[in-house]
């Protein structure tokens, strides 16, 4: 700009001034301006009004009127509400062991692997890039009763696994999670052995000279230098827990008797089907309010000094 | 030391490795294999025989879930949903990480705050009155309002990964062609947007990917037969011909393979970018 001042002496200073602010202030919020307006329209807007409706009654259509605090009392009145909170942390509870274990383990034993590394890559990656819908139909054949791999594994005289377990109150919870864990795994696993691969091997070289066996390098080495990536992915399945839709919805709607129900089947009926829009962001906000106090007991441990 | 380390992982047996490998191969990839061999089975071959190889290959399923599940109607729909969506991703994003990264944008560091608080709101959030806003606009059953939606959802993540190759850029290039004259647009389109084309391959195939597989947004905002997407059809398709399997694991093969050929091609590219995404969601 200074250059431009100098080329062009006789220009009126206030002009040039402004020009500068035009040029420094004005212009690059141009550029954001169409990604904020969108992003007003759709997610904020709507936002505001959630919070809004959740103190009225509305159907979805018509007039609210304010009804208070009632949408959310009637939350811990609503016994749908409490299985699907119970069904939120039974989730929360299998997807911060079981597929973060298997992903640790997986990247653990391909991390040294030099001769088709890159194939196991690829193939443990590509169930997670398939539709949710085309998941869902692979194992709801599996797991069918007379046709599934439990049919068959009776047929050879091993018997108890040709149950339906998507129709059973005891087995559908579980059921769902694990097509959810099938696809979702390994993804985990790749940034595991991403971050894996950037441990420095000085320190795997040390720990064997020390005589460490593998699952003393695992522990010692391994999952300390892997550690920021482990704790935010803990983090995030604990926020994505509470936000699961997709292969509850595709595989059981949430049945049968609601023994695979959770939080955001409640906002989809309620709010798009039972014309209930009012109670239905109540509880969507009861979600957001859930992985907040998750981010927030994780900002607080770290605050203690937990070095997480 | 390099030539020690060799050595050192040389003396490592890896033969446990492998194996269980292989056997977590089979957890990973047999369901897709089932699902392959389904797609070329016939109902009676079913009853014999559910997992294995076919015994006689049908490939008249393939033509026949290609009509059945109106992939002639769903699969233009899809198309117009993934190219509008990437589209105007792209550019409403590149504009505002060119802002971030190169302009100095006052108060960029609030902005950065404001779509990482922004992209991790649930969609059941806002979902509701979204509905009916929508509704009211005259935008649910319409590609276009769809797409709207797909944009302004994906944005952040993609303002991300662009924001972060964009900063990489040295500023001579920009400077070069400002001092030739070029305004802020110009050195944007003529210079960083061509510089910066790995970034957008990238984003570019993530949020094609999530447009391709949505299932819930479209589910809600697009319900008419003649507006269905691959996937919701695909669901709808998959309830009435539940019994069955050799239509609807042709018609799922036929939605898998352009992503699978895809992944196949830009394997790098795809998982970087979705690692990246998937700190986002």
């Amino acid at each position: 700009m200074s250059s431009v001042a100098d080329v062009m002496p006789m220009k009126n200073q206030a002009v040039l001034k402004r020009q500068r602010f035009f040029r420094t202030k004005i212009i690059p919020w141009l550029f954001v301006l169409p990604v904020l307006l969108i992003n007003l329209i759709v997610i904020i807007g709507p936002t505001i009004s959630a919070i809004y409706y959740s103190f009225t009654n509305w159907t979805g259509m018509g007039k609210a009127t304010s009804v208070g605090l009632a949408n959310y009392i009637h939350i811990f009145h609503d016994q749908d509400y409490g299985m699907a909170f119970k069904n939120n942390l039974i989730w929360l509870l299998f997807f911060l062991t079981i597929p973060i274990i298997l992903g640790l383990i997986v990247a653990n034993v391909l991390a040294p692997v030099k001769k088709g590394g890159m194939f196991f890559r690829a193939a443990f990656f590509i169930p997670y890039i398939l539709p949710s819908v085309v998941t869902a139909s692979i194992w709801r054949n599996l797991m069918s009763p007379t046709l599934g791999l439990g049919a068959q594994l009776a047929k050879i005289g091993i018997s108890g696994l040709d149950i339906a377990f998507l129709g059973n109150t005891k087995t559908s919870l579980l059921s769902v999670a694990f097509v959810d864990f099938w696809h979702w795994w390994g993804f985990l696993m790749v940034l595991f052995l991403t971050s894996m691969q950037s441990v420095p091997p000085e320190l795997f070289d040390a720990a064997r000279i020390d005589g460490a066996n593998r699952w003393q390098e695992f522990i010692h080495v391994t999952i300390p230098g892997i550690r920021p990536t482990l704790i935010f992915m803990l983090l995030m399945t604990g926020i994505w827990s509470f936000l699961a839709f997709d292969y509850s919805w595709v595989l059981t709607q949430g049945g049968p008797a609601g023994s695979s129900n959770l939080l955001s089947i409640i906002v989809f009926k309620d709010g798009l089907m039972k014309f209930q829009a009012g109670y239905a962001s109540a509880v969507g906000i009861s979600m957001t309010f859930f992985a907040a106090i998750i981010i927030m007991v994780f900002v607080i441990l770290r605050r203690k000094g937990w070095e997480i | 030391m390099r030539q020690h380390r060799i050595r050192e992982s040389r003396s490592i047996n890896l033969t446990p490795n492998y194996i269980i490998l292989f056997i977590v191969l089979i957890f990973a990839g047999g369901p897709l294999l089932i699902l392959c061999f389904n797609a070329l089975k016939n109902s009676a071959d079913f009853g014999r025989n559910p997992l294995g190889f076919p015994s006689t290959l049908n490939w008249s399923n393939f033509s026949d879930a290609w009509v059945k599940g109106n992939f002639s109607v769903t699969l233009p729909n899809t198309l117009i949903l993934v190219t509008g969506t990437v589209v105007g991703t792209m550019i409403l994003s590149s504009m505002a990480a060119y802002s971030i990264a190169k302009l100095k944008l006052p108060g960029s560091d609030a902005l950065t705050m404001y779509f990482l608080v922004v992209s991790s709101l649930p969609l059941q959030l806002f979902l509701v009155p979204l509905f009916y806003l929508w509704r009211k606009l005259g935008l649910v059953n319409n590609l276009f309002g769809l797409i709207i939606i797909y944009t302004a959802t994906g944005c952040a993540f993609a303002i991300f990964l662009l924001r972060s190759y964009m900063v990489q850029i040295p500023s001579d290039f920009e400077d070069a062609a400002r001092v030739d004259g070029a305004n802020e647009w110009q050195a944007f389109t003529k210079v960083v947007i061509p510089l910066s084309w790995p970034a957008f391959l990238t984003t570019g195939l993530v949020t094609g990917l999530n447009v391709w597989n949505e299932f819930m947004l479209a589910t809600v905002f697009l319900t008419q037969p003649k507006l269905y997407t691959v996937v919701t059809s695909y669901y709808n398709f998959s309830t009435a011909y539940g019994r069955n399997w050799g239509l609807t694991s042709a018609a799922a093969v036929m939605m898998v393979i352009p992503i699978l050929v895809l992944f196949l091609l830009l394997q790098r590219q795809f998982i970087s970018g979705l690692t990246q995404g998937g700190l986002k969601g």
